[in-house]
């Protein structure tokens, strides 16, 4: 194990020494033990600087982070954050990451906040504890804290006397406040009285040490959550209907009796089976009998998802940037262009399916999961089980990745609940066709937009509207049993919210409007078409549309596409982006598509595709090669501008883009979740298709645009909303064609070239 | 009725006790001999999360009956090398810091590894062509494919 795991009754207190704390170099006065720090642990509550890190008896530091790393580096990048105002070397900061017993709920994985936010709040509690520090360096050294030095956790006075910060905290507390604000998770704030470090004065911050994860994987050193054994622990697999609403009514137990140990548990419509060994569940769950109800979703389909989409009443809409008189402007205009682009229902398609363990007894819950956000998540397993909060504990490990609100969470409530049933620990783990069938989904759309030009071809008017399922039909977390799996099939009342979002307006229009619009459910209960967050929760199949479309009217007006954009883009930021993307791509000013084409096997082309998200703007230029034969496209090479302010890791920060521009070349040309009118027939990756290594860009160039007096923003996800549009309009560029649904397969591309 | 296999797993001899000789090798070696590091995937030999040598050679062994399996020398991530002394790809996969979850990590290393077995030196297309049955989620292949040719000495 990489990380032990401690138990409830984890106390510093025991790694004291036998002395009572200090062991100071011969400078210390002696009576400086008194005066700083404390033995007495301070209470896990927002407001202690106790809660967010600690300095160990060995100077190393630990800092308690209520967020994860999903894989993309949070965990080095956050730990150079606390070396950088701590004054420590990189090395000696290790991480906790969101076990509820010993950190925070700063809110998990979510919205690609881990540096802008928590970080910043890391840094500012880093930043406290060293100015605690140097004041008990101050008494100890008899010299005025202004006069003192630090370098790595070793502070020296002009005098020439020094001491470490473990001489003086090591192994005990702060017991010192930080200002909070009261709230948790995203919205969780605190500060501390020290001023933070200036960009000139850093040494950690802006440089690339490697992640700290990556040797412990590569050398299979590191215990995922899949990986953890605990004694007395049954194996579970879940029992799920062939046509989704249908519920258990007969359990054959007799079915499964030859085989060893294996059992059924069904509470209420809840069907799981049981075994000692993993196999023998494996195979139970194959084997069991079960007859179930008559069952009729009347689902659309996938091929006439959209034409449902169009039709369905709307339940909710609400138009966030309206200004001026659009239809007026539509009025006044010489011409008005449409368009309309659909987005498929995609799966967050996790390499490993949803694991997640449990024990529950006498009263208490322990969970071992990798949801995102472990905090709601022990929220939720102590409402589904009918337990206070605080007797659960929710023990964050690694595990495979998410791309946003998939399967772990329910996983774990599988768990939590087979385990208070049967009073023994319980893993769970999904099998592959429950990974892409069950887990909640990315929600299809139909985005439709229109311009009114006017005589000189200005955009007088403008309008998108995306019309969708619910983006929170099942929330973000599972902080509430009505929105995990176990909990609906359980009978708990469903808590669904009507929203959906628009992305950040970085064209200014005279008149304009843009806004959404929410259709029911295709199903409302326990639905394997259920919708929720996928990695960049509304950017692709909203930028899909809008950037496709800005390309439709600048090719109207004859424009180029970059000129055309940043004709309606007034803030720098933005601007920049656009043109460094342009520039370094060494784009060609011209309106698309390119001449001279028409009868060329291969065509190429290329797109510009911009977005900001809060205060990260990316431009994204993509070269493609269209075979008119097989209707394959072929990415040839992404250049990618991207500014996202200070920036923590340069290299880390380019993987974390390169990574996500291919996974956005997957959910681009190949992910779309199959089903028809009974349930989802997307149940492997054959059904499933998804990206491999042939269909990878050639090149992939990043741009990282420094900004360090900036704040820092996110970059976990943003990128990958621009891929759909840039290859879209590449593909225009190309051929003249211009694509209207996700995902771009051979198929539809060669038919939309006949 | 319990059967017991000898497996030769990373150089050590283990008996397994399995209920079903037809149980995939990756039962035995995640339940009986606590070995984690090949993960399921699919069960069905689609993405390789799950794979091992078998006598030098890359194998899923979700697919291979723990019977088929006992006959061979098996080889996992964890005995492909050391921090101390890393196989040429462990080497590259940091240098090039290639993962992200990594779940799928077994699958990449120990396919490319057999791969460079057979051909030292392969070329970009060989290199796709041989880890062409992979999933990753997140996006890692390319910075595979440097690391590939990273450890095979052509960068």
């Amino acid at each position: 194990m990489r990380e032990e795991i401690d138990t409830f009754n984890f106390s510093r207190r025991a790694f004291l020494s036998a002395a009572g704390a200090l062991i100071v170099t011969a400078a210390l006065p002696e009576n400086a033990d008194a005066a700083f720090g404390s033995d007495r642990k301070p209470p896990l509550i927002p407001d202690q600087l106790d809660s967010y890190l600690a300095v160990e008896r060995d100077g190393t530091v630990t800092v308690f982070y209520g967020r994860i790393d999903g894989g993309q580096g949070l965990e080095t990048s956050i730990a150079q954050m606390v070396a950088e105002e701590l004054d420590v070397a990189f090395p000696r900061v290790k991480m906790v990451m969101s076990d509820t017993a010993r950190t925070v709920n700063m809110g998990g994985a979510s919205g690609a906040l881990g540096v802008s936010r928590s970080g910043m709040h890391l840094r500012a509690c880093a930043a406290e504890a060293r100015r605690l520090l140097l004041e008990g360096a101050a008494s100890a050294l008899n010299a005025p804290a202004e006069s003192l030095q630090v370098s790595d956790g070793v502070i020296r006075a002009d005098s020439g006397k020094q001491i470490t910060y473990a001489d003086l905290i090591g192994g005990r507390y702060f017991d010192s406040k930080v200002n909070w604000n009261g709230k948790y998770g995203n919205e969780l704030v605190v500060s501390g009285k020290a001023k933070l470090k200036r960009p000139a004065d850093f040494k950690i911050i802006g440089t690339s040490p490697r992640r700290k994860d990556l040797p412990l994987k590569v050398f299979a050193k590191l215990d995922m959550v899949a990986d953890v054994k605990l004694p007395d622990m049954l194996h579970a697999r879940m029992i799920r209907p062939t046509v989704a609403g249908a519920v258990p009514v007969a359990v054959d137990e007799s079915s499964i009796k030859n085989i060893a140990g294996a059992q059924v548990v069904w509470i209420k419509n809840l069907l799981a089976v049981v075994a000692p060994k993993e196999w023998n569940a494996v195979r139970a769950a194959r084997t069991l009998k079960v007859t179930w109800s008559e069952s009729h979703p009347n689902f659309p389909g996938h091929d006439k998802l959209h034409e449902h989409i169009r039709s369905a009443p709307i339940v909710k809409t609400e138009f966030p940037v309206s200004n001026g008189a659009v239809e007026e402007g539509m009025k006044r205009a010489v011409k008005v262009i449409s368009g309309e682009y659909e987005y498929p229902t995609q799966s967050h398609a996790s390499t490993g399916p949803a694991c997640g363990l449990a024990d529950v007894k006498d009263g208490e819950a322990t969970v071992w999961t990798s949801t995102q956000k472990p905090h709601y998540a022990r929220d939720g397993i102590a409402n589904l089980l009918g337990l206070p909060a605080e007797k659960v504990r929710a023990v964050w490990m690694f595990g495979t990745g998410s791309y946003g609100r998939n399967d772990q969470g329910d996983a774990t409530a599988d768990a939590a609940v087979l385990s208070q049933h049967l009073k023994r620990p319980v893993r769970v783990q999904y099998m592959r066709h429950e990974g892409l069938a069950w887990d909640p989904k990315g929600t299809a759309t139909v985005n439709r937009s229109r311009a009114g030009l006017d005589a000189s071809g200005k955009v007088i008017a403008y309008e998108n509207v995306s019309k969708a399922f619910s983006r929170l039909n099942t929330a973000t977390n599972e902080g509430r049993a009505a929105h995990v799996l176990a909990g609906q099939l359980l009978g708990v009342a469903l808590e669904p919210e009507q929203s959906f979002e628009i992305p950040h307006a970085s064209y200014t229009f005279e008149n304009g409007r843009v806004g959404w619009e929410i259709i029911p459910p295709l199903m409302d209960r326990a639905s394997p078409l259920r919708t929720t967050h996928l990695r960049d929760p509304y950017g692709p199949p909203i930028l899909f549309g809008s950037e496709s479309f800005m390309d439709e009217v600048a090719a109207a007006t004859g424009e180029d596409p970059v000129a055309f954009r940043l004709r309606y883009l007034t803030n720098p930021r933005d601007r920049d982006a656009v043109k460094t993307a342009a520039e370094k791509y060494g784009w060609e000013a011209r309106p698309s598509p390119r001449n001279a084409q028409k009868n060329a096997a291969v065509a190429v082309g290329r797109g510009i595709a911009f977005r900001r998200h809060f205060d990260t703007f990316i431009g994204l230029v993509a070269e493609v090669r269209v075979h008119r034969d097989t209707g394959k496209i072929e990415p040839m090479r992404y250049v990618c501008a991207h500014d996202v302010g200070l920036i923590v890791n340069p290299e880390t920060l380019k993987h974390v883009i390169d990574r996500q521009l291919v996974y956005g070349t997957s959910r681009t040309l190949f992910e779309e979740v199959r089903f028809d009118d009974k349930m989802v027939t997307s149940v492997d990756w054959l059904t499933y298709p998804v990206l491999h290594i042939d269909s990878i860009p050639q090149s992939i160039e990043i741009h990282l645009i420094s900004r360090p007096e900036a704040a820092p923003s996110g970059a976990a996800e943003m990128a990958l909303g621009l891929v759909p549009a840039a290859i879209g309009n590449a593909v225009f560029d190309a051929t003249g064609v211009r694509l209207r649904r996700v995902p771009f397969t051979p198929e539809r591309v060669k038919a939309a070239l006949a | 009725m319990a059967e017991r296999f000898t497996l030769k797993v990373n150089g050590q001899a283990h008996v397994v006790e399995v209920d079903d000789p037809s149980m995939p090798l990756l039962y035995a070696l995640r339940d009986e001999l606590q070995l984690n590091n090949p993960r399921f995937g699919c069960g069905l030999g689609q993405c390789g999360a799950c794979t091992v040598h078998l006598n030098g050679v890359a194998a899923r062994s979700c697919m291979v009956p723990v019977s088929t399996a006992a006959k061979a020398e098996i080889t996992t991530l964890a005995g492909l090398g050391t921090p101390e002394h890393p196989h040429p790809l462990q080497a590259a996969w940091i240098e090039e810091q290639v993962s992200q979850c990594a779940y799928c990590i077994n699958g990449w290393i120990m396919t490319a590894a057999a791969l460079l077995k057979r051909n030292p030196h392969p070329t970009d297309e060989q290199i796709k062509t041989e880890l062409n049955s992979l999933i990753c989620r997140c996006g890692t292949h390319g910075a595979a494919l440097r690391a590939v040719k990273r450890a095979s000495g052509s960068v």
